[in-house]
């Protein structure tokens, strides 16, 4: 069975790729130099696309800074800076939930990305060697379970049955193997030169040693990605917390205070005043909402600029040869 | 720790395959946890799927729960509610790929046409980003700005105009989260047709600008084309996934909602499976899904191979 789930499986194509947007940087002199009318549209359109992505983010940024007295002359959020303060951040770093939230965010995150990396990392290599003892078949058990999935009862059952109800492992261990971002890695790997590993094995080197001293350092880039794939997967977790944990919450992430603190509005049991923020005098509701808003962007916001140059590699690297 | 031998040189040694195992004994070590994880969490949940065809009754367990043959299925299709999630599902499959997926073709071709390499990478990764929010966070924004409270509510009551709650209508629902998927994911769809568009071979263009094709014509005959691949094998993939749209998107926007328009099979599952503890009934209709899924990637790969695609797969 051949699989091309996408299409430019080659570092070679990536870095062509680049090479060409460079050269492209200058009009060649056979093409019509553009119409005004259509650099306008072309411009506007754009400038559309962008503004529509971060206009609510710089609103919502705003507001999340803005005193009650502001909040209250705009009638809600904020679109010009008027009166600035941080007290909502600190109002909200105060509040319990929301404290203990982005430390259960946090651990889930870094144990959940450390656990996957570590088996995907291992899996991938252990796969990508040629002609290795059952390779094939085991890259066919992983492609399967792209397609064919016991769905959502089952899964629950076999994860309730093992115990997992209320217990965080039920949020990381069943989605910790991505196969998608393995067969990423697999085609990396597969491409680390034939000659660089034999010259590893004929110095000594295992495959343990192989793997972290040789093919890892030399790709760097896709694991940055496969790295953010998963850190982003378990920080936006949401559906495992609601069939896993939904009642106790002591134990939720933040994305779940998100939906229930801004999205819905309901107080949460274990705040200090039964209704975030609405006794505080110095902060109004709607800023502290957009403070947990913001803190939900912050990790990612952190490590995006890292990784953003990366994208493309890890997201075309889909392909491979069953 | 043995070295190995160079077995990639011309002749090959035959080998029993005990001793295969042992040459490979770390590669295969190391791919154990995932297969392992994988075993538990994708197959075993496989034989759960006996649960639809049984009463299952947690307390004792799939293996000694009574078999009742097709009895869920029976009642499934005669459950209204189950024919309006998969209506439902159908319906808003087919508005999000009509409106959905041209934009990210359309903005490929757009973005495409910048000179400037700056310009062009501040626009993809602002593009980009949403794609990394969660769907809480992504909900959450448009209740900001389209809700009862949002921006746009508080702009029409501040110019004395009448309020209009986009989040809570049923009737344009299927716009609103067609509008959210377009937010959250155009920008990411781009990629793969950028790079078909980087993949198109520049002498081309010029070998057409020396027969005197203007600009629309060059799009016409040799940047189309040149994306057919692409865009063929995009379509499949979403014709196969057609059944599953958006799982949480719809979980938190029931409510607001109402869940005779925004109950999908997944939520049906979910709501009619595990809420009421009633999991047989739930597994039947996630089997359901999964069945015609199934269907729905070969058909589609079918299609593929009838346009001369490679599509998803080729045996």
């Amino acid at each position: 069975m051949t699989n091309t789930l996408t299409i430019s499986p080659t570092r070679a194509g990536a870095a062509a790729q680049a090479r060409h947007s460079r050269a492209g940087t200058a009009r060649p002199p056979w093409e019509e130099p553009p119409t005004v009318i259509g650099q306008t549209v072309k411009g506007l359109t754009l400038i559309g696309v962008v503004a529509v992505v971060l206009v609510p983010l710089w609103i919502i940024l705003v507001t999340s800074f803005s005193t009650p007295g502001a909040i209250n002359r705009a009638g809600g959020l904020v679109i010009w800076p008027d009166g600035l303060t941080v007290e909502p951040y600190r109002e909200m770093l105060l509040d319990p939930t929301v404290r203990t939230s982005l430390l259960v965010s946090l651990g889930i995150t870094l144990i959940g990305t450390a656990v996957s990396m570590a088996v995907s990392v291992m899996c991938a290599y252990g796969l990508s060697r040629p002609r290795s003892f059952a390779h094939r078949f085991l890259l066919l058990l992983l492609i399967v379970t792209m397609f064919v999935n016991g769905g959502l009862i089952p899964t629950f059952l076999v994860v309730t049955d093992l115990g997992g109800y209320g217990k965080y492992w039920a949020l990381v261990l069943p989605s910790a193997v991505s196969v998608f971002n393995i067969l990423v890695l697999r085609a990396f790997y597969s491409e680390t030169s034939g000659e660089l590993i034999d010259a590893a094995r004929l110095d000594g080197a295992g495959d343990w040693r192989i793997l972290w001293s040789v093919v890892l350092p030399t790709s760097r880039a896709v694991t940055a990605v496969v790295t953010l794939f998963y850190a982003v997967g378990y920080w936006n977790a949401f559906f495992n917390v609601m069939l896993y944990m939904p009642t106790d919450s002591q134990k939720w992430p933040l994305q779940y205070v998100l939906l229930t603190y801004v999205n819905r509005g309901v107080g949460l049991p274990g705040s200090v005043n039964n209704g975030f923020g609405s006794t505080h005098a110095h902060t109004a509701p709607l800023s502290l909402q957009m403070a947990v808003v913001v803190l939900t962007l912050i990790p990612l916001l952190i490590v995006y600029p890292f990784v953003q140059k990366h994208f493309r590699t890890g997201v075309l690297t889909g392909a491979i040869k069953g | 720790m043995s070295v190995q031998q160079p077995q990639d040189a011309g002749h090959p040694v035959r080998l029993t395959w005990r001793m295969r195992i042992r040459r490979d004994r770390t590669l295969l070590l190391m791919t154990v946890p995932s297969i392992a994880l994988l075993l538990v969490f994708n197959y075993a949940p496989l034989f759960g799927l006996a649960t639809a065809f049984q009463d299952y009754d947690p307390l004792i367990g799939v293996w000694h729960s009574q078999w009742v043959g097709l009895d869920q299925f029976r009642q499934l299709f005669q459950d209204a509610q189950f024919w309006d999630s998969l209506k439902n599902t159908i319906y808003l499959s087919f508005v999000q790929l009509i409106l959905f997926f041209p934009i990210p073709i359309v903005l490929a071709l757009l973005l495409n046409t910048v000179l400037s390499i700056q310009v062009r990478n501040f626009i993809q990764s602002v593009v980009y980003l949403p794609h990394f929010f969660s769907w809480v966070l992504t909900i959450t924004i448009f209740q900001q700005m389209l809700g009862g409270a949002g921006l746009l509510n508080q702009f029409l009551r501040s110019h004395g105009m009448s309020t209009w709650d986009i989040m809570t209508n049923p009737h344009t629902f299927a716009l609103l989260v067609t509008s959210q998927a377009v937010w959250k994911e155009a920008g990411w769809g781009i990629i793969v047709f950028l790079a078909a568009l980087a993949g198109i071979n520049r002498e081309l263009y010029e070998a057409a600008a020396a027969d005197g094709a203007g600009r629309w014509r060059r799009m016409w005959h040799i940047t189309l084309p040149g994306m057919r691949g692409v865009i063929v094998l995009m379509l499949v993939l979403r014709l196969g996934n057609a059944l599953s749209v958006g799982f949480e998107q719809f979980l938190i926007q029931r409510d607001a909602v109402g869940h005779s328009s925004a109950d999908v099979l997944d939520t049906f599952s979910f709501y009619y499976g595990i809420a009421t503890n009633n999991y047989s009934y739930g597994a039947a209709a996630g089997l359901f899904k999964s069945v015609i899924s199934l269907l729905l990637i070969w058909g589609a790969n079918k299609l593929a191979h009838a346009f001369g695609e490679d599509g998803l797969y080729r045996t």
